[in-house]
C-alpha cells in the first residue's frame, strides 16, 4: 500500500534532480535540511531515526544529496525524508517534509474496529508487512 | 549538420557579458604586483571560457578538473586570489554559489577515533557548490605518525575531489618546500590537481605601494619623510625572521597608527587638526624597533 505523508506524497515519487531542486529551494529560504528514515510508516509514528544531525549552513544541494545517497546506501529498503526547518521565530519549525525513498514493497496498513462502553467504535491502524 | 560546422561563437562577447572581464581588470587594479599569478589567473579564465563554449558545441563532456594549488610564502595574497578565484569560477558557471569555505588542519581533522569523517564531511557539505580553500594543506599529513586521522579526512577529502568534480573545487595552499614533499607522498592529490599557483614574494616598491594603499583605505596617508621611512623599514624588516610580506607590513602599519595616536595624544595642547589626524609623520615609522641597530624583536 502506497504510504501518502507529507508534500508530493500523491504524486509519482520524485527523481533525484527533483529532490534536488526541492532541496534548493528550501536552501533558498534559509532552512536547515535534515534526513530521516524509518521502517515503520505508521502515522502516529512521528519520529523518525535521525541520519545524522540536520545540516545547517548549506549554500547548496549536493551536501544533502551526498548524504541522501549515503543514507540509501544503508538504508535503501526503508522510508526517507527530508525536512525542512525553519528557524525565523527563534525555534526550528517543519515547513517541508516530503519521502525521498521507499522499500520497493510497502507495508499494507490496516484498519480495525472495536466495539467499546456504549457502542462507541474505537478505530485502530497497525502496518503490517 | 551543415549548420553546426558554419556556427560561431562569439569568445569576446561571452568574455564581457559573463562577467569574467571585470573580475580579471578587477584583480588587476586590486592587487598589486603578482604579474605570475595574474597571468596564470587570465590562462585558466580562458581556458575555461573556451571550453564552455566547446561543451555547448558538444564538442567536450567532461568537467575540466579545477583543483588547485597556491603555493607561496606567507602574506603573498593566496587568499585573497582564492576569493577571487571563486568569483570567477561562478561566473564561468563551473561552480553553482561561488562562495570560499576556507579551512585549515583543525577544522577537518577530528580528535578521536570517529570524528574525523563527520567533521570533514560537513565542512565538504558546506563548501559545495563553492570552492573549499585549505590553508597549509601539508599539516594534514604527518608521515611520523601513522596512526594520524590526517590519513583519513585525506582521503575523503581525494574521494570527493574526484567523484563530485561538478560540486567543489578544492584548492590547497601553504610554502612551496612543503607543498611540494606533501604532494610526493600524496601521488592522489598530484594527479587530481591540475593548477599549480606559485606566488612571488613582494619587490620593496610593490610593498611600499601595498603600505600606501593600505593606508589610504583608512584615510591616512604618508608625509614625504614618512614614506621614505617606511621604504627603508621594509628593507630592514624583509632580513629580519618571521617576514610575512603584505602581512608584516599591514602589522607595521597597525603599529604605526598606535604611536602616531599616541604622538597626537601626548604632544601640543591636544588641539589637533583634520590635516594632522591623518597624516603619519616620519617619527611614527621611525619609532619601530626595527630601527634598532641590535634589530631584536619584530616590532
Amino acid at each position: 500500500m502506497r504510504i501518502t505523508q507529507g508534500c508530493f506524497s500523491f504524486l509519482p515519487d520524485l527523481g533525484d534532480d527533483q529532490i534536488s531542486a526541492q532541496v534548493e529551494y528550501c536552501l533558498q529560504n534559509n532552512w536547515a535540511v535534515g534526513i530521516e528514515f524509518t521502517d515503520d510508516p505508521h502515522p502516529r509514528n512521528t519520529y523518525w531515526e535521525m541520519w545524522g544531525n540536520p545540516m545547517f549552513d548549506l549554500r547548496d544541494a549536493a551536501g544533502v544529496m551526498m548524504e541522501l545517497r549515503d543514507c540509501r546506501k544503508a538504508h535503501g529498503n526503508s522510508y526517507i525524508r527530508i525536512n525542512a526547518f525553519d528557524s525565523t521565530r527563534g525555534w526550528e519549525t517543519v515547513r517541508m517534509s516530503f519521502i525521498a525513498n521507499r522499500p520497493k514493497q510497502e507495508p499494507v496498513i490496516e484498519m480495525t474496529r472495536r466495539e467499546g462502553n456504549g457502542r462507541t467504535q474505537h478505530y485502530q491502524h497497525a502496518a503490517r508487512r | 549538420m551543415a549548420d553546426a560546422s558554419a556556427q560561431t561563437f562569439d569568445l569576446k562577447e561571452l568574455f564581457r557579458t559573463s562577467g569574467v572581464a571585470e573580475i580579471l581588470e578587477a584583480l588587476d587594479r586590486e592587487l598589486i604586483g603578482l604579474a605570475p599569478v595574474k597571468l596564470r589567473i587570465r590562462e585558466t579564465a580562458a581556458l575555461l571560457m573556451v571550453e564552455r563554449v566547446r561543451n555547448e558545441a558538444g564538442l567536450a563532456h567532461e568537467t575540466p578538473t579545477l583543483h588547485m594549488s597556491f603555493t607561496g610564502n606567507p602574506g603573498t595574497g593566496k587568499t585573497t586570489v582564492a576569493n577571487r578565484m571563486a568569483g570567477l569560477l561562478h561566473k564561468l558557471g563551473y561552480v553553482r554559489k561561488g562562495h570560499l569555505v576556507s579551512v585549515t588542519r583543525d577544522d577537518l581533522v577530528g580528535q578521536y577515533i570517529g570524528h574525523t569523517a563527520p567533521k570533514t564531511k560537513e565542512l565538504l557539505k558546506k563548501a559545495m557548490g563553492g570552492v573549499l580553500f585549505i590553508d597549509e594543506a601539508y599539516y594534514l599529513y604527518k608521515p611520523d605518525n601513522e596512526r594520524d586521522y590526517g590519513q583519513e579526512a585525506i582521503e575523503i577529502l581525494l574521494q570527493v575531489m574526484e567523484n563530485q568534480r561538478d560540486d567543489l573545487v578544492v584548492i590547497l595552499a601553504g610554502y612551496a618546500d612543503r607543498m611540494a614533499r606533501f604532494f610526493e607522498s600524496n601521488p592522489g592529490f598530484r594527479s587530481r590537481i591540475a593548477h599549480h599557483i606559485d606566488f612571488p614574494d613582494y619587490s620593496d616598491a610593490e610593498l611600499l605601494h601595498i603600505a600606501e594603499l593600505m593606508l589610504e583605505q583608512q584615510n591616512y596617508r604618508f608625509s614625504a619623510n614618512a614614506r621614505d621611512a617606511m621604504a627603508e623599514y621594509i628593507k630592514l624588516r624583509r632580513t629580519q625572521p618571521h617576514f610575512a610580506n603584505a602581512r608584516s607590513i599591514r602589522n607595521a602599519l597597525d603599529r604605526t597608527r598606535l604611536r602616531h595616536a599616541n604622538r597626537l595624544l601626548e604632544t601640543g595642547d591636544g588641539k589637533v587638526s583634520l590635516a594632522m589626524l591623518s597624516e603619519i609623520g616620519e617619527a611614527d615609522v621611525r619609532g619601530s624597533r626595527v630601527f634598532n641597530s641590535n634589530g631584536a624583536g619584530h616590532g
